[in-house]
C-alpha cells in the first residue's frame, strides 16, 4: 500500500536486468537528477505562491489572485518572466565569478537533497554520515553568496556579502549544537537510523525538555542561515537595495531566489526529520487503533505535511518579526543561543547517560 | 542576580514574539478581517468614506440656480492658485449694477483637495464631491468652469 519503495526496486531491478551494471548505474543518476530537477521546480513554484499568499493573509490582504483559478498560477507566469528576462553582466563586475555564483549556490542546494528520506525507504543516498553531511554542505552556500557579492563591483552588494557570511558563520553553531541533541540522543548520524529511532514516538516527545529547547534554537538558527526575516540582513532590502544579489537579472537571479526557497525547504525537511520523525506517522502509546489510522496514511504525506508546517512557521516568523540590526543579531547568538545551545547539549548528554528520555 | 536578569530577559523576549505571532496568526485564520478593496470590479458597490474628497463642484438648483456670489474669498483661502473667479457686473431690476460670478474657473490639475475654499465660501455655493477618477487624455480638460451655461444666482443669498 503506497510503498514508493516498490517502485524504485522495480525501476532498479528492470535497469539491472536489462542494461550491464555500469550503464544501469549511469541511468539510475539520470533518473533522480532529473527528479531533483524537477522537484526543485515545482518546490520553487508552489513556495514562492504560498509564501505570496500567507504573507497576504497575514498582513490582511489577498495575494495574487488574477492569474488563473484564485492566483494559482502567478509563480508560473513570474517563472515565465523571468525566463524571458536579459540575463545582464553588468560592466566592471568579475565576469566569471559572477556567472558561477548563481549556480554554486544551486548546487549547493542540490547537494543537499541527497540524505534526505522523502518516504520510508526511500532516500538517495543513505549515507552512514547523513547529519554531518549536511551541516557541511549548507556551509557551502556562504561561499556563493560572498562569490556573487565580491564579484559584482556593487558596495551594496559586498557589504550584504558580508553581513550574510557574518551571520551564516556564527548561526551554524547553534544549529550544528541543537542537531547534535537528536544525534546523542540516536547514537548514530545515519538518517534512516534517526528516523528509526522515532518509531515509538517523535524525539520532540521522547526526549521532552532538552529536545523541546533545541528546536527552537534550531529554528531560530536555520531561519539565520537561510537569510530570511528577521534575519535577512544579507538582502534587507530597505538598506542595501537587494544586498548580495542587487547586479543580478533575469534567470540568475531566479536562479538565487530559487536556492533560498530550497534552502528554506531542505532545512525544515532536516528539522522534521529530526525533531518530528521524518516520515514516522504519529503513534500514542498503546492506542492501536489510533496507531493504526495512522499508520494508513502515507509515509510521504506525513514527510511533507510536517516539513510544510515547519515552513509556514518560517514564513509566520518572517511575516510577524521587525529585521534585526547587525548587533543585536550576533548578540542574539552569541549571548543568547550559543551559551544555552551549549549547557542544553550537556543536559541531554546527561539525559541520554540516565536514560531519563522515554 | 545576572542569571535571574538573563532568564526574565529571555522570558520576555519569547512572550512578546509570541504575543506578535498570536495578532498575525489571528488575521491568518480569520479571512473576512482583509481589507482589500478590488477596486475597479467592485465599482458600482463601492463605498467611499464620507468626508472623502474628490474635487470641487458648485451646487445647481433643478432651476439652473447657484449660491456664488462672485466674492473671491475662495480665491483667496486657495494655496496653490487654483481657482480663478472672473466677474462681471450685472443689471439687476432695480437698476442698480451689481457684481455677479462670469466664470468659476477650477484646475484640477493643481488642485491638493485641502479643502479651505470650501470652508471659505460664505454662501455655501462649492462643496467637495467624491468623484476620483479624473485621469483624461489632454491637460485642457482638466481645466472647468463650475457654474454651468445661464446659471443665475439664486434667490436671496447676499
Amino acid at each position: 500500500m503506497w510503498n514508493l519503495a516498490q517502485l524504485t526496486d522495480l525501476i532498479h531491478g528492470w535497469l539491472y536486468e536489462t542494461f550491464p551494471p555500469a550503464w544501469a548505474l549511469a541511468f539510475e543518476m539520470i533518473i533522480v537528477g532529473i527528479a531533483v530537477i524537477g522537484l526543485f521546480a515545482g518546490l520553487g513554484l508552489v513556495l514562492v505562491l504560498m509564501e505570496r499568499k500567507v504573507s497576504a493573509f497575514m498582513q490582511i490582504r489577498l495575494g495574487p489572485n488574477r492569474v488563473g483559478p484564485k492566483g494559482l498560477m502567478q509563480s508560473l507566469a513570474d517563472t515565465l518572466k523571468l525566463l524571458v528576462k536579459e540575463g545582464m553582466t553588468p560592466d566592471g563586475v568579475d565576469r566569471f565569478l559572477f556567472n558561477l555564483a548563481p549556480f554554486v549556490a544551486m548546487i549547493a542546494a542540490m547537494l543537499l537533497m541527497a540524505p534526505i528520506a522523502f518516504a520510508k525507504d526511500f532516500q538517495i543516498w543513505d549515507l552512514n554520515i547523513g547529519v554531518l553531511y549536511v551541516t557541511a554542505i549548507s556551509s557551502l552556500n556562504v561561499i556563493a553568496i560572498l562569490m556573487a557579492g565580491w564579484s559584482s563591483n556593487n558596495k551594496y552588494s559586498l557589504l550584504g556579502a558580508m553581513r550574510s557570511g557574518a551571520q551564516i558563520v556564527s548561526y551554524e553553531l547553534s544549529a550544528g549544537l541543537s542537531i547534535l541533541t537528536v544525534v546523542v540522543l540516536t547514537g548514530s548520524l545515519q538518517i534512516s537510523d534517526i528516523v528509526t529511532a522515532q518509531s515509538n514516538g517523535w524525539w520532540i516527545f521522547k526526549g521532552h525538555i532538552p529536545v523541546i529547547i533545541a528546536f527552537v534554537i534550531y529554528m531560530i538558527a536555520v531561519t539565520a542561515e537561510t537569510n530570511r526575516a528577521p534575519f535577512d540582513m544579507a538582502e534587507a532590502e530597505s538598506e542595501l537595495t537587494g544586498g548580495f544579489h542587487t547586479e543580478y537579472s533575469g534567470m540568475k537571479f531566479a536562479l538565487f531566489f530559487l536556492a533560498e526557497y530550497i534552502n528554506v525547504f531542505i532545512v525544515c525537511a532536516i528539522g522534521a526529520t529530526l525533531f518530528l520523525g521524518g516520515w514516522m506517522p504519529l503513534h500514542i502509546g498503546e492506542w492501536t487503533a489510533f496507531n493504526g489510522i495512522m499508520d494508513w496514511i502515507p509515509s510521504s504525506v506525513w514527510f511533507f505535511g510536517k516539513t510544510f508546517f515547519l515552513i509556514f512557521l518560517m514564513m509566520w516568523f518572517r511575516w510577524t518579526f521587525p529585521r534585526l540590526r547587525i548587533d543585536q543579531l550576533l548578540n542574539l547568538e552569541w549571548r543568547y543561543l550559543l551559551p544555552i545551545g551549549m549547557v542544553n547539549i550537556l543536559l541531554v548528554t546527561v539525559i541520554a547517560i540516565l536514560k531519563w528520555h522515554f | 542576580m545576572f542569571l535571574t536578569r538573563y532568564f526574565s530577559e529571555i522570558a520576555e523576549a519569547v512572550g512578546s514574539l509570541l504575543k506578535g505571532m498570536r495578532m498575525t496568526g489571528y488575521y491568518f485564520t480569520h479571512h473576512k478581517e482583509i481589507i482589500t478593496q478590488q477596486y475597479p470590479d467592485n465599482r458600482a458597490t463601492l463605498v467611499l468614506p464620507e468626508r472623502f474628497r474628490g474635487e470641487v463642484v458648485m451646487t445647481h438648483t433643478e432651476n439652473n440656480e447657484h449660491r456664488c456670489t462672485g466674492c473671491t474669498a475662495c480665491e483667496l483661502a486657495c494655496p496653490n492658485g487654483t481657482i480663478k473667479v472672473v466677474t462681471k457686473f450685472e443689471v439687476n431690476a432695480e437698476g442698480k449694477k451689481k457684481k455677479a460670478v462670469d466664470k468659476f474657473v477650477y484646475l484640477l490639475e493643481l488642485c491638493t483637495m485641502c479643502n479651505l475654499c470650501i470652508e471659505a465660501c460664505p454662501t455655501d455655493a462649492i462643496r467637495m464631491a467624491q468623484t476620483f477618477e479624473h485621469s483624461v487624455y489632454d491637460r485642457s480638460q482638466l481645466t472647468r468652469i463650475l457654474n454651468k451655461p445661464d446659471s443665475k444666482l439664486q434667490e436671496g443669498v447676499e
